[in-house]
């Protein structure tokens, strides 16, 4: 299972294994972490899943589709270049190490 | 005040005891449920998890360790069958009765069943739990034919998905276009062009008359006497809230459990949010009664507050979605009473955003791949912000620079 770091906004850190073909978003959910709300439940139409992604880790995702960055125009907190929506990443073995950040909120 | 006790385990019911929690209280918390899944997401059930491969523990909205963690009580498996709201009591199906001091009611609502002779075929399905996912999801692996019964926007999720698993599907509606009661025509004919592309047969003005079952088998036939062949049939065709456990008790229910703009019933100890209430919101004259995430969410946050005694009116602007292919419907507001529609952008396009206004007044935006445009719209009828027409209009003004 690929392991993710979550940094929350206070500096705390958390390690997660999640499963191969989940998103972020459904990991980090299922582990109880609360600065992911997720409202629309990963249907990329609410911008309530926002992470930072660490600069190094960028390169290795998918391009955001149209959507995703239309929405990240709309986050709680203004994106950063490096910000994207966790619902509409996957995980897979090329991500095991995954690095982000959380927001300080998500609406 | 303790106990505090919820019932339905859905969406609004699992806000409530998180923003309880949240609000600072510590005393007991039961939430009560009569699916067997911990709480879940639905909108994914008529979407990816139809299409995908998908472990449903994906759509819990918790873990089940964060419940103990957070010293809720859940009972899940057992419906409450009976409120007593003499001596404050509940009673479940495992005959047990539950003590409350304050109660919430999040029971959300049920699918209303196709009214025809022959709809009890076990090839005649419905969607509205993950047990009804799990089910249509198994069944269509066997099929090649669906029809689908009802052109709102379950019955098109379905029909996309089925598409997308390489279905030949029928989509029968009884009105004159697709998603009648809530789009603008041509938002409906902008949707049944995008259907009809994709190969779906798109029957409107159609009434199921009978399911027969004949020795060519399955199908649907119409007043018209026309049978559509079908190996599974999907009904989706409305929802009818679960109001009978208030309404026996005596809480006063119009289709719909009444509440006013703080989620409270006309008993002082209990209230009632998301899809089973017809409830204020102070953005709007008259009572609404709304079937999205967002009407759970934020007025079981309401709900919630008023159970800790530290009301706060109802007042968020209705939002909305719904994918369909690659196509994402985003709506906000309520379109009811407009006079005129403002066009931005052009269907041809795959990208526009229809404006419904009543007079200069902007009450409602549907958004088609324009996910800006539904963000903007949002913050703009929460703050009441005018915007005219011609701003509305034009692609080339930004609308994220009009405050
Ligand atoms: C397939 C599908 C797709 C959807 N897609 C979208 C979408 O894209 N966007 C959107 O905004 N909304 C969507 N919705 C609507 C959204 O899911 C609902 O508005 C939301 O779930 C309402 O939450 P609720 O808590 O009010 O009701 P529910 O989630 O229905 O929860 C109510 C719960 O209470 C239980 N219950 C009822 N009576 C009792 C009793 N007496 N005792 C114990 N338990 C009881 C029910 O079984 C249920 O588990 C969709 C719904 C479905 C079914
Ligand atoms: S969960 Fe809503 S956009 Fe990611």
């Amino acid at each position: 299972m690929p392991k993710v770091t979550l940094i929350a906004h206070d500096g705390t850190r958390r390690e997660l294994d999640i499963p191969s073909g989940w998103s972020l978003m459904e990991g980090a959910v299922q582990n109880d972490v609360s600065g992911i709300v997720a409202e629309c439940g990963g249907g990329c139409a609410c911008a309530t899943c926002h992470v930072v992604v660490d600069p190094n880790w960028l390169a290795k995702l998918p391009a955001p589709s149209a959507t995703e960055l239309d929405l990240l125009e709309c986050t709680a907190v203004p994106r950063q270049a490096n910000s994207r929506l966790s619902c509409q990443i996957k995980l897979s073995a090329d991500l095991d190490g995954l690095i982000v950040q959380l927001p300080e909120r998500q609406t | 005040m303790p106990p505090i006790v919820v019932v339905g385990a859905g969406q609004a019911g699992l806000q409530v005891v998180d923003s309880l929690r949240r609000g600072g209280y510590t005393d007991a918390l039961t939430l009560i449920g009569d699916e067997t899944w911990l709480p879940y997401q639905r909108p994914p059930l008529s979407k990816k998890f139809l299409l995908e491969e998908m472990d449903p523990a994906r759509l819990y909205f918790r873990p089940a360790a964060h419940f103990s963690k957070q010293d809720v009580t859940l009972r899940l498996g057992v419906s409450v069958t009976r409120l007593n709201r003499t001596t404050c009591e509940l009673t479940l199906s495992d005959g047990s009765t539950v003590h409350y001091d304050r109660l919430a009611l999040a029971t959300g609502t049920r699918v209303r069943t196709l009214p025809v002779p022959g709809a009890d075929d076990p090839r005649v399905c419905y969607l509205r739990g993950l047990d009804d996912a799990v089910r249509v999801k198994a069944r269509l692996v066997e099929t090649s034919r669906v029809v689908i019964v009802g052109a709102g926007f379950i019955g098109l999720e379905i029909a996309a998905v089925a598409r997308a698993l390489g279905k030949e599907v029928t989509v029968i509606e009884a009105q004159g276009r697709v998603m009648p009661r809530v789009v603008a025509p041509l938002v409906s004919a902008y949707f049944q062009r995008v259907h009809e592309s994709h190969g779906v047969r798109v029957m409107t003005d159609a009434q199921v008359q009978a399911v027969v079952n004949s020795g060519a088998g399955l199908a649907v036939r119409l007043r018209d006497a026309t049978e559509i062949p079908a190996e599974l049939i999907i009904v989706g065709i409305g929802v009818v809230p679960n109001t009978e456990l208030a309404a026996a008790a005596g809480i006063i229910c119009d289709s719909g459990i009444v509440v006013d703009e703080f989620a409270r019933t006309n008993d002082p100890a209990i209230v009632a949010a998301g899809d089973c209430t017809r409830h204020r919101n102070t953005l709007f004259a008259e009572p609404h009664r709304l079937e999205s995430v967002q009407n759970a969410v934020d007025q079981a946050k309401v709900a919630a507050a008023s159970l800790l005694d530290v009301p706060v009116a109802y007042a968020q602007v209705p939002w909305f979605w719904s994918d369909q292919y690659d196509v994402k419907l985003q709506m906000t507001g309520i379109s009811t009473g407009y006079d005129e529609l403002v066009l931005r952008g052009v269907p041809e396009s795959g990208a526009f955003s229809v404006f419904y206004y009543a007079g200069e007044r902007l009450l409602a935006v549907d958004s088609i791949n324009r996910p800006v445009d539904h963000m903007v719209a949002r913050r703009w009828l929460l703050a009441g912000t005018k915007i005219a027409k011609h701003s509305a209009a034009d692609v080339a003004v930004d609308l994220k620079s009009v405050i």
